[in-house]
């Protein structure tokens, strides 16, 4: 099936079947940041913006990327290089496998200018598993960012 | 799951006749659920074109569309202003954001799960339900048909009431199922109580709530004879997430609490 | 100790951080050919059982099929999956593919496919007869069973290790120092309990992945997601019988690994396939195979027994276990000595101490490496058990525990008694803030406010826990590791280490230790790690080795660079190399007001005169093992009607000698603390009756998320190990020992139950707590 849509601002037509998650149509066209953690859903590693709302690709079906637009971490590399910065702060990169999900969920959080506390920001990323950081480190460096940004 | 077809629906006509035309025809919402399951869908039925994700208020009740994705209900106002909040509560103790982007509403109710954490408190917030065929039923009168259904849910109706509500749901973390939930809602001095993730499917507890609602006030030790009542009444069962037992002294603390927070804020 | 350091012991962010939040291609699977076969495992339905036939014609023949591998294709040359040195401390007890299925998920066949789908669709079409044996389930009824898991008689031990496979027995130890019973008998004071942990899964988020291809020079190379890349070589070169020149092996980005990365995973079968086929192959678990078929921690029983004085002298711990290796037998010597070996020194005065048991082989998914190895099973039981011991002697614990811990300047006889799988080393604790740690971890946790409980509101209680903790840093005279180190025009560095960077930070912190000792910016050593073509000899990420022993080996390397430079450089300024003083950038001749830089030497170097290339070497053994220390103490809010707990702190005080870089080793702890708690609190191992894992996806396998507990506070001694690398000692394991055994003492402290089985649930309390009432 033919899907029209736009990936990091690209206007694209995909082809796909109809039982196919948009977590392996990117990774077959090459966007690489998209991984899998789990088959269940469960760990927000594969996160994807679609319309700037973060949702699991792994879940998504492709057909239904039709009309969207799609953001992977490729598409907003200034905004992820300056989350990268205040990881880097804070100690907060391990493995980081988990962060491509979680910059994308943060730059939605920010494009939306809902305003945030430290409590709403930590139920805001509940869904983000990483098992390397302990959190803590990712959220002083995610308060930062978000503080900064607000300049 | 396996989808050897898609269909997108253009109407709930549409989508009710593509739907009956075979057993292996299924409606996908939010697809979360279906993409765990180990079906085989001949066709699948989206819902994603028709106008059905949307929170409105008329002027005595909510409705929400069936395929309203659960975050967005998480950030309605109208739904904080039912009973306390109790649903906004419960709908944002599932899964994380990203998930709550993707199921539906629609999904959850149809779906029947025995671990929903959504049944529980729309049972005690006595929704009703629309179907395409069907038309408008009680959410009760849904939960007692059998088998999967053969109808398209349009929409969820919560009739506004000044009550007020209470909902507890106990799990291992954030991102687990229920090992219990409840729910306890009052307006006009007319309880509800709901328990969830029994680990079966949620349920009214009709002999304490017969025994609540025979009262002109609650005393503490009626609200500890309810939750004797709940107890006893109610089915539990084990499951690995935890036994029987474990499962009736949590429905037993949370049915006193529950009722004691509601009754002190009633009055 | 504060020396004046510029880029060691200073915040430095990461070297690769950046890269990875942009999502540029950098793990296994991202490097995979797109034309790649595909790889997948057909896996045991049964707990045990023989295959008495296996017909693969079908799956042959399907379109779009490659090739299909059966214990049939392979020879029966046994190995260890375990990823450690040679000879292995883990039996010879796997074989590629084999006749027999020891557990629901072993492996029975595998297909390598054009896509996953074909791969799947052919899995489904290969026919197995298996012929159903008696699995045995329960570990405590494991030795000497009936049934006897490993028949086989062409598996065997590299050197005594007590394996006795037909009795189901994968190794045993046992040691003794002093008389334990006797002393335990004059003892006024004897306190004994048995503890039971859970097979914890680590969850590293990128599942176990590999790839494999033919290069053009007719080489086999794989990209692996593995902790241990010399290691992968040398066994898939012994058991596949290809020299081990033929074959090279490239960690790229690793998305965490823990201990399970140690071992091999899909490597033998991806390799076997693409050097049957001469075709590039992956292989990526799937999540539920991660759980299903890959290893877990070890499940351990401990028997604690522990003697006082009324005054509080502990005179001697006698400590019994039993290890549950499930079907193979990777790590079972290892992991069970470390119970031992890094727990019980903890307590250092007494007059004796016994430590003694047996690793069973049972049908279940595999035991192996994970983060903390036997010291966090070791310690849940000691830990708790001291906690009982100061309640009988009417003391508080932690008083007990200062009384009588390891100190500087102390030993212990078990040092030298027990190591990793052979004798130990006898050493001298010359750095050991554990007095410290206790004392600050006390203050900052306000233990004389809030021990042992306060009420607060309704039905809920506050309490405190603590315990103390040592790991080690290496496994001395058996690991080695090597770096080089290159200059180039212009005057960078290259910096190729085979240290296996797996997400903890290895790559910047081997680099600032380079840097620090070359004078330079860390962005002038440019990192390049794990490729057994073109990387020195390293035995991997595990133990708690890598800043330790692959540290001090950087630093040998940059001495050596160092003073080959500032020769060069004499040379060149002609002067003596004494009267050179070098800055890192610029040297200068003493009381002359010559000088030249780096980037001219270099350049000179490699284009205009006395051209030659600079490369300098040092490789690393430890002779000894400095252990890092600990102490932990955690505040929990438990509501005594439903036994549900909040954690509302926990305080980590740790001495790890020099932090080389203090926020990365501070992830270290903090990553560690909360893996330790999924383990103490929701990490639940649940299997069928037949044997058959249920607690197989993250779904039912949870582990800690961002709100599991409400704060981390760490703090780092001051301290300073003379032997490590600008006085480094080792991070990545000690943070996850304490968990269980504070959680359980914190619980205990609220509610006067026990709860000795791993995890800390609340209907495990709540039960308690109904049984109290009775
Ligand atoms: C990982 C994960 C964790 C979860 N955790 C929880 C939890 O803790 N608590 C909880 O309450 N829920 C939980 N859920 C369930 C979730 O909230 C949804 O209820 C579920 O995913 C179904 O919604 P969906 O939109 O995905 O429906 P789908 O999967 O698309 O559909 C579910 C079923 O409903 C049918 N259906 C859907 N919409 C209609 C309609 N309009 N008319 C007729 N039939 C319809 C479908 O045919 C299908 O049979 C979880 C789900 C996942 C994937
Ligand atoms: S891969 Fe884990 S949520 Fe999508
Ligand atoms: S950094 Fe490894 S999972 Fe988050």
């Amino acid at each position: 099936m033919k899907v029209n849509t736009t990936i990091n601002g690209m206007k694209r037509i995909l082809d796909v079947k109809p039982d196919e998650y948009l977590l392996d149509t990117l990774r077959r066209h090459n966007y690489l940041s998209v991984r899998r953690g789990c088959d269940t859903t469960s760990c927000g590693v594969c996160t994807i913006l679609i319309d700037d709302k973060p949702v699991p690709s792994c879940a998504f079906l492709s057909v239904r990327a039709e009309g969207k637009r799609i953001t992977t971490v490729e598409g907003i590399p200034k905004e992820a290089e300056k989350l990268s910065e205040h990881f880097g702060a804070t100690g907060a990169d391990q493995c980081g496998f988990c962060n491509p999900g979680i910059a994308l969920s943060v730059y939605a959080l920010k494009k939306s200018q809902k305003k945030v506390t430290a409590e709403t920001l930590k139920h805001y990323l509940t869904g983000h598993l990483c098992r390397c950081t302990g959190y803590q480190s990712q959220h002083k460096a995610i308060k930062e960012y978000l503080g900064d940004s607000n300049e | 799951m396996k989808i050897s077809n898609y269909h997108k629906a253009n109407s709930l006509q549409d989508a009710y006749e593509v739907l009956t035309e075979s057993r292996n025809h299924a409606i996908i919402a939010g697809g979360g659920w279906l993409k765990l399951s180990s079906r085989t869908v001949e066709k699948a039925v989206d819902l994603s074109d028709l106008p059905l994700d949307y929170v409105n208020e008329t002027e005595n009740a909510v409705e929400i569309g069936s395929m309203t994705p659960l975050q967005k209900i998480v950030e309605s106002e109208s739904v904080k202003s039912l009973c306390k909040g109790m649903l906004t509560q419960a709908v944002a103790q599932i899964m994380g954001v990203s998930l709550r982007n993707l199921v539906t509403i629609g999904g959850s109710v149809v779906g029947k799960f025995g671990f929903s954490d959504v049944l529980t408190p729309l049972l005690a917030m006595e929704a009703k339900l629309v179907f395409y065929k069907q038309g408008e039923i009680t959410l009760t009168e849904f939960m007692a048909q059998r088998g999967r259904t053969d109808d398209v849910l349009e929409k969820i109706v919560l009739p506004k009431t000044k009550g007020t509500g209470y909902f507890k749901k106990v799990a291992k973390t954030p991102l687990d199922f229920s090992i219990l939930n409840l729910a306890v809602a009052v307006s006009d001095g007319h309880y509800k109580i709901v328990v969830g993730s029994r680990p079966s499917v949620a349920t009214l507890c009709e002999e304490a709530m017969d025994y609540v609602n025979g009262k002109k006030t609650l005393s503490d030790d009626d609200v500890e004879k309810a939750a004797t009542l709940v107890c006893e009444n109610v089915k539990f069962g084990q499951n690995p997430r935890a036994s029987e037992e474990y499962r009736k002294e949590l429905a037993y603390v949370y049915t006193k609490r529950g009722l004691k927070e509601v009754r002190d804020c009633e009055s | 100790m504060s020396k004046n350091y510029k880029t060691v012991n200073v915040k430095t962010p990461s070297i690769d951080g950046k890269g990875i939040m942009m999502g540029r291609p950098a793990y296994t699977e991202d490097l995979a050919p797109k034309d790649a076969l595909v790889i997948k495992v057909l896996r045991s339905p049964h707990a045990f059982a023989k295959i008495e036939s296996i017909d693969t014609q079908k799956a042959s023949e399907l379109p779009g099929v490659e090739i299909v591998l059966t214990h049939k294709d392979f020879k029966r040359n046994a190995y260890t999956r375990a990823g450690q040195g040679y000879p292995e401390p883990s039996p010879h007890d796997k074989f590629p593919l084999d006749n027999y299925v020891r557990y629901v998920g072993d492996e029975v066949a595998a297909v390598a496919a054009v896509d996953e789908e074909t791969a799947l669709e052919a899995l489904d079409l290969i026919e197995v007869e298996y012929k159903k044996l008696t699995p045995v389930l329960d570990f405590e009824k494991a030795k000497e069973n009936e049934s006897i898991i490993h028949p086989e008689e062409d598996i065997y031990e590299m050197f005594p290790i007590g394996f006795d496979p037909k009795k189901n027995v994968a190794a045993a130890y046992s040691m003794e120092v002093g008389d334990v019973e006797k002393t335990l008998k004059e003892s006024d004071v004897v306190v004994e309990d048995s503890f039971y942990t859970q097979a914890q899964a680590h969850v590293m988020l990128e599942p176990h992945t590999v790839n494999a291809q033919i290069d053009y020079q007719d080489r086999l190379v794989l990209y692996s997601a593995t902790q241990t890349p010399f290691h992968v070589r040398r066994i898939l070169s012994q058991t596949l019988e290809i020299p081990l020149s033929k074959i090279r092996v490239i960690k790229p980005r690793v998305g965490g690994g823990f201990g399970g990365k140690q071992a091999l995973h899909g490597e033998m079968l991806a390799a076997a396939v693409t050097k049957r086929t001469g075709k590039p192959s992956k292989l990526t678990y799937t999540r539920k195979e991660v759980f299903e078929s890959s290893c877990t921690r070890h499940p351990m029983r401990i028997d604690m027994k522990i003697g006082a004085t009324k005054d509080g002298k502990i005179t001697g711990i006698d400590c019994y276990g039993l290890s549950d290796t499930g079907a193979y037998g990777e790590h079972a010597l290892t992991v069970f000595m470390v119970t031992g070996s890094k727990v019980l020194p903890l307590y250092n005065k007494v007059d004796s101490v016994r430590f003694h048991g047996d690793v069973v082989y049972t049908n279940t998914v595999s035991s192996g490496a994970y983060r903390g190895y036997g010291a966090i099973q070791g310690n849940y039981a000691l830990e708790s058990i001291v906690d009982m011991l100061a309640e009988k002697l009417n003391m508080d614990p932690m008083e007990l525990r200062q009384k009588n811990m390891i100190l500087e300047n102390e030993t212990s006889p078990i040092f030298e008694i027990m190591g990793e799988g052979t004798e130990g080393t006898a050493m001298n604790m010359d750095s050991c803030k554990l007095d410290y740690c206790v004392k600050r971890g006390m203050e900052l946790i306000d233990y004389k406010n809030k021990y042992p409980r306060r009420k607060t509101d309704g039905a809920k209680v506050r309490s405190i826990g603590g315990a103390i903790a040592m790991q080690g840093s290496g496994i001395p005279y058996i690991d080695m590791g090597a770096a080089i180190i290159k200059l180039n025009d212009d005057g960078f560095y290259n910096l190729m280490v085979g240290a296996t960077e797996i997400g903890q930070g290895s790559d910047t912190i081997l680099a600032q230790i380079a840097a620090e000792q070359l004078g330079v910016d860390v962005s002038k050593v440019v990192v390049y790690s794990s490729d057994t073509d073109l990387t020195p000899f390293d035995p991997g990420a595990y133990a708690s080795s890598t800043t330790y022993v692959s540290g001090n080996a950087v630093l040998k390397a940059a001495k050596e660079m160092r003073s080959m430079v500032v020769k060069e450089a004499a040379r060149s300024l002609e002067v003596d190399i004494d009267d050179i003083e070098f800055d890192g950038t610029t040297f200068r001749v003493k009381n002359q007001e010559d000088t030249l830089s780096l980037s001219d030497l270099s350049n000179r170097l490699y284009y205009n005169e006395d051209q030659k290339q600079l490369v300098a070497t040092g490789s690393y053994y430890g002779t000894k093992s400095p252990p890092p220390f600990m102490a932990g103490f955690v505040e929990v809010e438990v509501d005594l009607e439903t036994g549900e707990y909040d954690i509302l702190e926990y305080v980590s005080v740790v001495d790890c000698g020099t932090t080389i870089n203090p926020e990365l080793a501070r992830g270290q702890v903090e990553g560690g603390i909360v893996q330790g708690l999924g383990m103490a609190v929701t990490e639940d191992v649940h299997y069928a009756k037949n044997g058959k894992l249920i607690s197989s996806d993250m779904l039912n396998y949870k582990i800690p998320t961002n709100l599991t507990l409400k704060k981390l506070t760490t703090e780092f001694a001051d301290s300073y190990e003379e032997s490590g690398p600008y006085g480094a000692k080792s991070v990545g394991e000690i943070g996850i020992d304490t968990p269980p055994a504070a959680i359980a003492n914190a619980v205990y402290n609220a509610t006067g139950v026990r709860i000795k089985t791993l995890p800390v649930t609340p209907e495990k309390i709540l039960k308690g707590l109904k049984e109290k009432e009775i």
